[in-house]
């Protein structure tokens, strides 16, 4: 376990969280813009992770709070999942570029 | 030396179903990449020590949330989108934007944080388990704990009040 630096499992958590704000930036399906959104939030998880690993092994801090984490995860997919169905059903489309009606 | 391997293959997959999961135009092959995406996390959580976490990782992201997006992916009956028509200016800026952005985060990175001696912090065998992680979220997290359950219940309740057609 000690083979692997720190820095290795934070690269790839920078990696993740790059894929996923790309995904969010450059997708104009909705359900693929929440997908990158969860990529990201998985990202964060990551980070917590390796901390408490390598930093501050004796504290459960951090996996306690992936929980809530993965909790919220949760709770933003169903909401956002609702207004994307809410959506669909107004415009017939869930192309990101034509729910533009907030935009004033 | 197998755990280093085992890190590279995880990391490697983790990286290439992400990328799948933002470039393949079929939402139901995203969702797909995205499970085996999950999956890999799930392993990095394992090596990690958080035997508990990967658990939950797959039974609450890969069972509950992706079941969910593949359900709705299926009820709005989206067609593909084509790729052509994906914005490719944003690409070109934001690629660039992410490689300075790294350039300049990985040397703070190696400087931010002290070199400890890694090699001497052993993990106690129950670090990750179930227990443990219960009794840290009881003990000291009890009340953040107790709000989320209230974030559950009004985003059940905002998700019903937002797909319902009539209330």
């Amino acid at each position: 376990m000690n083979s692997i630096p720190l820095v290795h499992f934070l690269y790839l958590a920078a990696m993740l969280f790059g894929v996923g704000v790309f995904g969010v930036l450059a997708r104009k399906n909705a359900i693929s813009v929440l997908m990158g959104i969860e990529l990201m939030l998985n990202a964060v998880n990551i980070n917590f992770l390796a901390f408490a690993r390598y930093w501050n092994w004796n504290s459960l801090t951090g996996p306690v709070f992936v929980v809530f984490v993965i909790t919220i995860a949760a709770a933003e997919a169903a909401v956002a999942l609702a207004i994307i169905i809410s959506i669909y059903r107004h415009l017939r489309t869930a192309n990101v570029d034509d729910a533009h009606y907030l935009r004033g | 030396m197998i755990e280093t391997v085992l890190f590279y293959i995880l990391a490697a997959a983790l990286i290439g179903f992400g990328l799948m999961v933002i470039t393949r135009t079929n939402p139901i092959a995203s969702a797909m990449a995205m499970v085996g995406a999950f999956a890999g996390l799930a392993g990095l959580y394992a090596m990690l020590n958080a035997r508990f976490l990967s658990i939950i990782q797959i039974l609450v992201y890969a069972g509950g949330i992706m079941v969910l997006v593949i359900f709705v992916i299926m009820l709005l009956n989206l067609e593909p989108e084509d790729l052509q028509r994906m914005r490719a200016k944003g690409f070109v800026v934001l690629l660039a934007l992410i490689g300075v952005g790294a350039a300049i985060v990985s040397p703070m990175l190696f400087c931010v944080i002290p070199n400890k001696d890694w090699a001497n912090g052993s993990v106690s065998p129950e670090f990750g388990s179930m227990a443990s992680v219960g009794a840290k979220m009881f003990a000291d997290h009890l009340f953040p704990f107790e709000i989320l359950s209230l974030v559950l219940l009004t985003a059940v309740v905002g998700a019903l009040v937002l797909a319902k057609r009539k209330l």
